[in-house]
């Protein structure tokens, strides 16, 4: 066996996985925060794939789209984590099933 | 050697992973997520996208993951409450969760031969080369990013501000 070459369809499953685990975890937690932390989780695995990807085609762009994701993704936390400290704020709790109104 | 560095930080990734899903306290999950972060950043480099490896460090293992912890020392999250969780969820989550597993890990395997392998002597994508498309061929989406930053900002202040004072 080579040591030294992994099949990128590795990475691929990899991806998946961790991406199914964020789905899970999306499903499954009950604290607000985890939910978050599970979005982040989805968003890092298609990453490695978009890396994967752009390494196996030899293709500069696909790791610019990531830097992109990075980008909105870094946006999206720090607006997300607002929207988590003014609901905290309103209701006092971070239960999901407590908060299912929209109004606050 | 790149085999032995993959499976070692791939464990990593889906322990930190496994890992945020079974702790029941945010602050926990947050640190198993800084886990997975710092893997996902070695992965990177073994695919040879050395920027991206940094930025991954910096950007979310260090900037997203420290507003995570700070949010929730902020608010001072207690245990999460185990709830039955909800029937919507059990019935069309959880298969709906599997078969994008399986499709998606079907396709792979089926396209597998035509996909090339990964190896440490396939050279690095340099910050230059990287550089040099971000800046001739997609300058505007680059600075119109700095636009969706600015309001990304001006509403997380606005949204985090307490009532009453203006």
């Amino acid at each position: 066996m080579n040591f030294d070459v992994v099949p990128s369809s590795w990475y691929l499953i990899l991806s998946a996985l961790l991406f199914s685990l964020g789905v899970i975890g999306f499903l499954i937690k009950r604290s607000l925060i985890t939910v978050f932390m599970s979005i982040e989780l989805m968003l890092n695995a298609v990453n490695l794939s978009f890396v994967t990807f752009a390494h196996d085609w030899h293709a500069v762009k696909g790791q610019i789209f990531v830097f992109f994701v990075m980008m909105v993704a870094a946006a999206e936390a720090a607006v997300g984590l607002a929207i988590i400290i003014s609901i905290f704020r309103a209701r006092a709790t971070l239960n999901v099933d407590q908060i299912d109104l929209m109004k606050l | 050697m790149h085999l032995v560095l993959f499976l070692i930080f791939a464990a990593f990734c889906l322990a930190g992973a496994i890992n945020l899903l079974l702790q029941s306290h945010p602050i926990n999950s947050a640190l198993s997520l800084i886990v997975v972060m710092s893997s996902l950043a070695v992965l990177y480099l073994l695919l040879g996208a050395e920027f991206l490896a940094a930025a991954q460090i910096i950007v979310y293992a260090g900037a997203v993951m420290v507003l995570f912890t700070f949010v929730v020392m902020l608010l001072n999250v207690g245990e999460e409450e185990k709830t039955h969780g909800s029937r919507v969820a059990k019935v069309i989550g959880f298969p709906a969760v599997a078969v994008i597993l399986g499709v998606v890990a079907t396709i792979v395997l089926e396209t597998q031969k035509h996909l090339a392998g990964v190896s440490l002597s396939d050279g690095v994508t340099t910050t230059q080369d990287l550089s040099r498309v971000l800046f001739h061929e997609l300058l505007l989406p680059f600075e119109l990013t700095s636009v969706l930053i600015l309001i990304a900002i001006l509403g997380a202040v606005a949204l985090a501000r307490k009532e009453g004072h203006s």
